[in-house]
């Protein structure tokens, strides 16, 4: 991989987004609307629940940690629809420019969005209910870590199923993330699931995170148990994720679909 | 017989049971420039897909400076160019922006002396700092040829490059391009409606009818062949008998 096409396809997506304010609006808007919701529910359950457990802040550090995985597949994915939005995608594929290059760089783009807008609503939570979500201490790094590695692979994912369907699909790239939010246990532990869901639950990476910060939370420290799978799954769906749009890549190109798409 | 830097050998392309390309063989050598014509689904822009690896062939090999495309694509791209008037640069980026990101996507060495080169070269370096998306449909195809020519491409393939340029213009572009493939020994393969075009800049031609090729030859030859005195002319007479024309050619 050539770090110079790389690091020009992020400019690309860097300049875009310091010029257009309606893009800027729109990626914070709805983090800090979640984040106020969540915020003042929070209030509330701590108020009308004297003596309610401080396991009730874990809602404000789900919400933060949702948005790891949602805006890192979101970078993704909105990095590629942004290039057939612009018409300009078919000059990028008849450029010397490796698929892995391509992807790398929508992840790069992924990354710098996740560590905008957490840093933001960290600053947020810590200001307006003093939830301070460093406190995870350096356990944060590895949950982070997997958040983003599944949110990677859920855009490579969602890409390829638009590489499938076309912009047709669209709404794909906004929806994909909430398929996997009920049984992720993100604001509830996975105990509280159907027992038939919790085998499915736990099969997803991101269960594994959530429980995980919840037990870091409440002091117990991070589970080796929740953090080996966490990992394992993410290898897993990182190369199912690269699997699958190879295949939707190849056959696009097989069938025509590349270049209807991209003019 | 110069070096071949373009080899198609019996290149098919079906979609669902309906054939684009029938089978066509063609080399196009150093220095050349050939321009596809023919009807509406001739087969012309899946040939053009062909060889830019967007499209892969159902059978039959696209080799280019020797090499075959499927294999050693990104090589090869390093080598070529590509420009149609219908397609965009990023429209929310400056003109300026657009072309120092496609040299670095080219690794072209120097890439702010080249773009300042082109832009001056096309007389358009007054809209350097112009956002992409503002500029007349005349603007951003001479920005688009810019991007074509940035890693100074030994093989360029031009969509329709003349389609949106006014005569003036569309001149100037069609002699510039002329002085640049001459003085570069670009090849050059070419598609467009526009005959004039054709015929002032190419050195063969191909007509392709229902994904076969029709006639080949110099613009000269193609008129003699066909009796007529333009080659829109021939054109249309394709168009409208072109069955008739390739059952004639058997």
């Amino acid at each position: 991989m050539n770090a110079r096409i790389i690091a020009a396809l992020v400019r690309r997506h860097t300049i875009l987004y310091s010029r257009n304010a309606p893009r800027v609006v729109e990626l914070f808007f709805w983090p800090t609307m979640d984040l106020l919701v969540w915020g003042f529910v929070t209030t509330y359950l701590l108020k009308v629940r004297t003596g309610a457990p401080p396991a009730i802040t874990f809602l404000l550090g789900a919400m933060i940690f949702w948005d790891i995985l949602y805006r890192a597949q979101q970078g993704v994915t909105i990095s590629y629809l942004e290039e057939v939005w612009s018409r300009n995608l078919l000059n990028i594929f008849v450029a010397p420019v490796k698929l892995s290059e391509f992807i790398a760089a929508t992840y790069v783009v992924g990354m710098i969005k996740v560590l905008v807008i957490v840093s933001v609503l960290t600053g947020m939570a810590f200001c307006f209910y003093s939830f301070n979500l460093l406190s995870l201490g350096l356990a944060l790094i590895p949950l982070f870590a997997n958040l983003l590695l599944l949110g990677w692979s859920m855009g490579l994912m969602t890409t390829a199923l638009l590489l499938r369907w076309g912009q047709a699909a669209e709404a794909l790239a906004w929806a994909i993330p909430f398929a996997i939010q009920p049984i992720s246990a993100v604001f509830y532990p996975v105990s509280i699931l159907p027992p038939w869901i919790q085998p499915l639950a736990l099969l997803l990476p991101s269960t594994h995170v959530f429980e995980g910060m919840r037990q870091v939370l409440k002091g117990e420290g991070l589970s080796t148990e929740h953090l080996c799978w966490a990992f394992g799954l993410n290898i897993f769906y990182a190369l199912l994720a690269a699997w699958l749009f190879q295949t939707m890549f190849q056959e696009a190109r097989k069938k025509g679909r590349l270049t209807r798409m991209l003019s | 017989m110069g070096e071949i830097v373009v080899q198609i050998s019996n290149l098919k392309k079906e979609f669902d049971g309906t054939v684009a390309v029938a089978g066509i063989s063609f080399a196009v050598e150093r220095g050349e420039t050939v321009g596809i014509l023919g009807p509406n689904g001739a087969g012309k822009t899946s040939t053009i897909q062909m060889l830019l690896g967007l499209l892969s062939p159902t059978s039959g090999t696209v080799s280019i400076f020797g090499q075959d495309l499927d294999s050693k694509r990104v090589q090869i791209l390093k080598r070529c160019n590509f420009s149609s008037a219908y397609i965009n640069l990023p429209y929310n980026l400056k003109v300026w922006e657009n072309l120092l990101i496609f040299a670095e996507l080219y690794q072209v060495k120097e890439p702010r002396k080249k773009a300042a080169e082109l832009l001056e070269m096309f007389e358009i370096a007054h809209l350097k700092d112009k956002i992409t998306g503002q500029l007349s449909s005349g603007e951003a195809t001479r920005v688009n040829l810019c991007k074509a020519l940035l890693n100074d491409p030994e093989l360029l393939l031009l969509d329709e490059p003349t389609a949106s340029l006014d005569p003036d213009i569309a001149d100037k572009v069609r002699k510039l391009l002329r002085q640049i493939q001459r003085e570069k020994r670009i090849t050059l393969i070419n598609t467009s409606h526009n005959m004039k075009d054709v015929q002032e800049v190419c050195d063969r031609i191909l007509f392709l009818y229902k994904g076969k090729i029709l006639a080949e030859g110099t613009p000269d030859e193609i008129l003699h062949r066909f009796e007529e005195t333009s080659l829109e002319e021939v054109f249309i007479r394709i168009a409208r008998s072109g069955d008739l024309l390739s059952q004639e050619a058997k």
